[in-house]
């Protein structure tokens, strides 16, 4: 899922300084399971942002609404007089969301009020890690199902560098070497010939290096200039 | 004790029914008085305790928020006062951030039969918050009720 | 290691004809200045001159912005010396490799160090973006297909004069898992890797067992392997290095020794304790070469005094490497 973080109040407020009337817009998907942007983030918000701005003298009109994705049209959709009732939009959707809202109200001035973080797992209730970057070519049948192009400070495609050392990486105490990981299950599975062979310079123009990405399925389009 | 102050605090009290809830009811019983600036809220454990809720307190008026759950390694459900202590420590953050002072929350222990404790920490609670003054929101409540009369 | 030109030397640099020549090779290192200064490099380079077969130089080593290698290399061959220029993945993308390269070539440089990169957080502009378009065992493959097959890496042919470099590759003995380290060695003699330099080696014990494998593997047969030795300057600097440092492995040995060369000396004695420890830091380092040169696969050694240039001629002589001979 997408894992966020909330912004820093001050960020936010800065943000939304020239506005009397605000929309916190929640989302009700991975935002909400990361508890970063759900109904209940998007309350916690509303709720510091009115008391902080009453606080600063110029209290605003802050309400809040929490939509069930961000990233579909039919849900913010239906939000379409709450949004046009206000001066701005805080958007705690990740990244999607924001530019969803955006673009579907052109006239609204849509603010973040989330950084999205990554793509990663809650691997116990409070901690979420990284796990994948989307790029495109995924290559995980060859590394144990573990990715080292996601969880790997250097990207390495063929081994650990020289910094690997009892089992975690050069960079961070807390975060473990994914060329150990990949070792270690490949060797209890004696698939370490997997990794044996020299893994050429991958290709990258299925990622963010090849610009932005889409994917079409004329299988799937309903809309009439589609079929024709 | 026989020591009262004279205060006009709102304090909201989440207290786990287990203990702080119980320890309250002992102190009315053994006739201990505490400060009416108290209102309580009984959480059926104070792992329940919700930040939104803490946070609606002091917007509406509260002055303060007490939150009282079991002695660390006494909760009814293992581990929800531990819970609490962390998510009190993220709401003072919070309320960092807000502009609020921070010692308008905390988090206190007690078991059921410590009625002596609660009245004493009630008082104690109050005294710090009468120290601090009203909610800085209270009064600029009353600030912008002076702005409109005038 | 792959095919030969018709002089029968891939390179022709004097580090491959001393290696060719059965010789025990030594390199050194110099790390260019944090500005812009020649002069830097010019004095380094008569510390070192007539001392090494070649000079690594470093690209940005641990992430802290320098001159860059292919710069400061250039200021070497004028000099007279033979560089290897180090090439780190974290800076650059394909393109920029090869176009660098190919730069470096034309300037003269022969020989070539492939290598990963540190990791930016640990250097002086941590919020960099890095690159890893490509990861060191790719850039091997990389280099020596353009010296041997004459193309780019996506396949284009280069047309006149692709660049002949002799291709050197890092290994780390002491690297986790520590099981993996010489199949990740056999991977860079699989790309076409010509050399090794391995990191600084204290553990004699535990580089032989490396070694071991790497000849059960036959490794050692296909490519020249130079065992990294570098001295300390205090007991200091061995504990650092011992407990801080990620890939290297310090005996309690090697720290007990510097810091016994101080016995006997007051401690008000400053100039004294430190010219005791530089004594004893370079024999330490002469002794672990002549320890290392018995180990079977090994044909020469990598001296890595950066910022202690001055340390380079006691070790060499002190090990009995002088004068370096002169290959055809």
């Amino acid at each position: 899922m997408i894992v966020a973080e909330q912004k820093p109040l001050e960020e936010i407020k800065s943000l939304i300084a020239d506005a009397e009337k605000v929309l916190v817009v929640g989302c009700g998907t991975c935002v909400t399971v990361c508890f970063a942007g759900g109904e209940k983030e998007a309350g916690i918000l509303a709720s510091s942002l009115r008391m902080s701005t009453k606080l600063d003298g110029a209290p605003k009109e802050v309400t809040q609404v929490t939509v069930q994705r961000q990233c579909e049209w039919e849900y913010i959709d239906a939000i379409k007089d709450q949004i046009n009732d206000v001066d701005i939009v805080v958007s705690l959707g990740c990244g999607i969301g924001v530019q969803a809202i955006a673009e579907r109200y052109p006239k609204a001035v849509v603010v973040p009020g989330l950084n999205t973080s990554f793509l990663g797992l809650p691997t116990e209730q409070g901690v979420w890690e990284e796990r994948c970057v989307a790029c495109g070519e995924c290559i995980l049948g060859l590394t144990g199902g573990i990715c080292p192009i996601a969880r790997c400070a250097k990207q390495l495609l063929n081994g650990p560098c020289g910094g690997s050392q009892n089992g975690v990486c050069e960079i961070n105490p807390d975060t473990p070497c994914a060329w150990q990981l990949i070792y270690d299950k490949l060797a209890s599975q004696n698939r370490l010939h997997l990794i044996m062979d020299i893994q050429p310079p991958k290709n990258w123009s299925t990622s963010r290096d090849g610009g932005p990405r889409k994917i079409t399925r004329e299988d799937l389009r309903l809309a009439a200039e589609a079929s024709e | 004790m026989t020591k009262t102050i004279n205060s006009h605090s709102q304090i909201v009290a989440f207290c786990c029914r287990y203990c702080a809830y119980a320890a309250a009811d002992l102190a009315g019983v053994l006739r201990l008085r505490y400060p009416p600036d108290i209102r309580i809220v009984q959480l059926p454990c104070t792992g329940r305790l919700d930040t939104l809720e803490v946070l609606h307190a002091l917007e509406h008026g509260a002055d303060a928020v007490m939150v009282a759950g079991c002695l660390e390694g006494d909760c009814h459900f293992q581990r929800g006062n531990i819970v609490a202590r962390t998510r009190v420590n993220r709401i003072k953050e919070l309320l960092t951030e807000i502009g609020i002072e921070p010692e308008r929350v905390e988090m206190f222990n007690m078991s059921s039969a410590m009625g002596r404790q609660f009245a004493e920490a009630a008082l104690e609670f109050t005294e710090r918050i009468t120290a601090l003054g009203p909610s800085p929101l209270r009064s600029g409540l009353k600030e912008i009720t002076e702005a409109v009369e005038m | 290691m792959s095919e030969a030109s018709s002089n029968g030397y891939k390179s022709g640099s004097r580090l491959e004809r001393v290696l060719r020549a059965g010789h025990f090779a030594v390199t050194g290192e110099l790390g260019p200045p944090q500005g812009a200064e020649a002069n830097v490099i010019r004095e380094k380079a008569k510390l070192l001159k007539g001392l090494v077969d070649a000079v690594n130089i470093t690209d940005n080593q641990t992430a802290i912005v320098r001159m860059s290698s292919i710069g400061a290399g250039t200021l070497l061959v004028q000099e007279g010396l033979e560089p290897i220029i180090q090439m780190t993945c974290r800076d650059r993308n394909r393109l920029a490799i090869q176009s660098d390269l190919l730069g470096a070539y034309a300037l003269g440089m022969r020989n070539l160090l492939c290598l990963t990169g540190d990791h930016q957080s640990f250097g002086n502009h941590p919020t960099a973006k890095n690159v890893h378009d490509i990861d060191s065992i790719q850039l091997v493959k990389m280099v020596v297909d353009m010296r041997d097959k004459a193309c780019f890496q996506c396949g284009d042919e280069i047309k006149e004069t692709p660049p002949r470099f002799f291709v050197g590759a890092a290994a780390n003995p002491f690297g986790d898992p520590f099981e993996f380290r010489p199949y990740r060695l056999a991977k860079k003699v699989k790309a076409g890797a010509d050399f090794i330099q391995t990191q600084l080696i204290y553990n004699v014990e535990r580089f032989a067992k490396f070694m071991e494998k790497v000849r059960e593997l036959g490794l050692h047969q296909q490519v020249y392997i130079l065992a990294g030795v570098g001295p300390v300057k205090s007991p200091g600097m061995a504990r650092y290095m011992r407990d801080q440092v990620a890939g290297l492995d310090v005996p309690d040995e090697i720290v007990d020794r510097m810091t016994r060369a101080t016995d006997g000396i007051d401690e008000s004695d400053k100039k004294g304790r430190r010219d005791a420890w530089r004594n004893e830091g370079i024999q330490i380092t002469i002794d672990l070469i002549q320890q290392i040169r018995e180990i079977e696969g090994v044909v020469g050694v990598h001296i890595m005094a950066i910022e202690w240039e001055e340390a380079i001629r006691p070790i060499v002589e002190g090990a009995g490497l002088l004068p370096r001979p002169e290959p055809a």
